[in-house]
């Protein structure tokens, strides 16, 4: 989806603030929704891709304007009703539906102690082949999927070079609608800045993105 | 820009909360706190507050949600993960070489050795080194993704609009921006992290910290450096993240 989260190389952002010693939540509602979030996603109703799609499906002048838990906290509020956890007219009265099942929580204490990365791809599945290899030239497919994607507008089209092979990972963006992991490897692939950005860039510099498979095409060169 | 507002109503919080006015926050006390700089609020911070409130009650209410979790959850972001573990592995790349060549071919197994645990860091970190000709620095211009469970949470600019879309297409200014200036002759090579892999700096050791033991060496590494916005200095001054 050609929206606004797709963000590298916009300009006019303005400038970067920094901020000395800065907390981890800046006030304490962003903390519950942060945990609430994750505490949330062990039920498994979605994945991480469909987790982010929703983000991005936020009208594009709220995601803007709105800070980053602020976000959260909308894309939380429509997520919950979307995959059925909550009706709008709990959402709405702040009450449960008198006389509807209480669940039991599946986040604990004992898992929230723990730190270990959302993250569950495989990545040495053996079954997969890769359909490109290190050190090949290549080019990001000019696309533009109407759903998630993870190949940004900025790269489409350019020609790279792939230096690593990440190993097999699920496709976003079938994997974000439920369409199936599409199990494929995952690369970097280095863009130079010029490639990229044209004359105005260093002829020194470069990007490196992460493409899967299906994001890239051989370069016929 | 709508994120510069959010920005100013956060540091006029901040300079609230660094003179202790708001030392007990509690939900709804940001907004008598923000009334005194005058400027439009689009959000009122409270509704935020109660919005997540709401929710969070409801949730609970449902079973859906267990409060000592949320409670516990918060409290390790808080105070257990955090840049300073990821300084401890920066330190020990710079004290022992082996070490470094570890981190650099399998980062999940030399991290697990300074006692994070091996499903602390996954099997998809990657470390990247800054050498006096190569300087890498780490953005995702899709949505947030960093190596948190090294680093801890991504401070606010990482996730801002303004770096989002200039890391790629303008590096060096955004390094400029952050005080540091390269040569023409170094390479920049930014790392957008579109996948599941998540990159963090191992910056180059400063000059001068020869004498220097791993824990002190530690002290100096900052969260800006291992995203690779910064280089690391000796203590002269000047704020460490």
């Amino acid at each position: 989806m050609n929206g606004v989260h797709d963000m590298g190389g916009m300009q006019c952002m303005g400038p970067i603030h920094h901020e000395a010693n800065e907390p981890v939540f800046h006030s304490p509602w962003e903390g519950r929704v942060y945990a609430i979030n994750r505490a949330l996603g062990t039920w498994h109703k979605w994945n991480l891709d469909a987790w982010r799609y929703d983000i991005e499906l936020l009208p594009p002048p709220d995601y803007l304007r709105m800070s980053y838990y602020e976000k959260w906290l909308a894309a939380l509020e429509n997520r919950v009703v979307k995959y059925g956890m909550v009706t709008k007219e709990e959402l709405a009265s702040g009450k449960p539906t008198p006389g509807s099942a209480r669940a039991t929580p599946v986040f604990t204490v004992a898992m929230a102690r723990v730190v270990e990365p959302r993250i569950t791809s495989p990545s040495n599945d053996p079954s997969v082949a890769p359909l490109f290899q290190v050190g090949e030239r290549v080019r990001a497919r000019n696309i533009n999927p109407v759903g998630h994607t993870r190949l940004p507008r900025y790269a489409r089209g350019k020609a790279g070079k792939v230096v690593l092979d990440h190993g097999v990972f699920l496709f976003p963006d079938t994997n974000s609608r439920f369409l199936g992991e599409k199990r494929q490897h995952v690369y970097s692939v280095q863009f130079a800045a010029r490639e990229l950005w044209g004359e105005g860039a260093s002829p020194k510099d470069s990007v490196h993105l992460d493409m899967w498979d299906d994001y890239l095409e051989h370069t016929g060169s | 820009m709508a994120d510069d507002k959010t920005s100013v109503d956060r540091r006029g919080f901040l300079k609230y909360a660094a003179t202790g006015t708001v030392a007990a926050a509690v939900p709804g006390s940001m907004q008598a706190q923000d009334h005194d700089h005058g400027h439009d609020h689009q959000v009122v911070p409270s509704d935020l507050a109660l919005r997540t409130k709401a929710l969070e009650s409801l949730l609970v209410e449902k079973g859906l949600v267990d409060q000592a979790a949320l409670d516990a959850l918060i409290d390790t972001f808080e105070n257990k993960v955090g840049p300073r573990n990821g300084a401890k592995v920066v330190a020990r790349a710079w004290v022992d070489p082996n070490y470094k060549a570890r981190l650099l071919a399998d980062a999940a197994s030399a991290i697990a050795e300074i006692g994070l645990g091996k499903s602390a860091v996954g099997d998809h970190t990657l470390v990247l080194e800054n050498t006096p000709k190569v300087h890498n620095l780490v953005v995702c211009t899709l949505c947030s993704c960093y190596p948190w469970t090294v680093l801890g949470l991504p401070p606010v600019w990482y996730k801002s609009t303004a770096y989002r879309s200039r890391a790629v297409i303008d590096p060096r200014g955004v390094l400029r921006e952050f005080g540091l200036q390269l040569d023409e002759d170094v390479e920049v090579r930014v790392w957008d992290s579109t996948a599941e892999l998540r990159y963090f700096v191992l910056p180059e050791r400063p000059a001068g910290s020869e004498n220097l033991s791993e824990p002190q060496l530690a002290e100096l590494v900052t969260r800006d450096a291992m995203v690779g916005v910064a280089k690391v200095s000796m203590p002269a001054g000047g704020a460490k993240a």
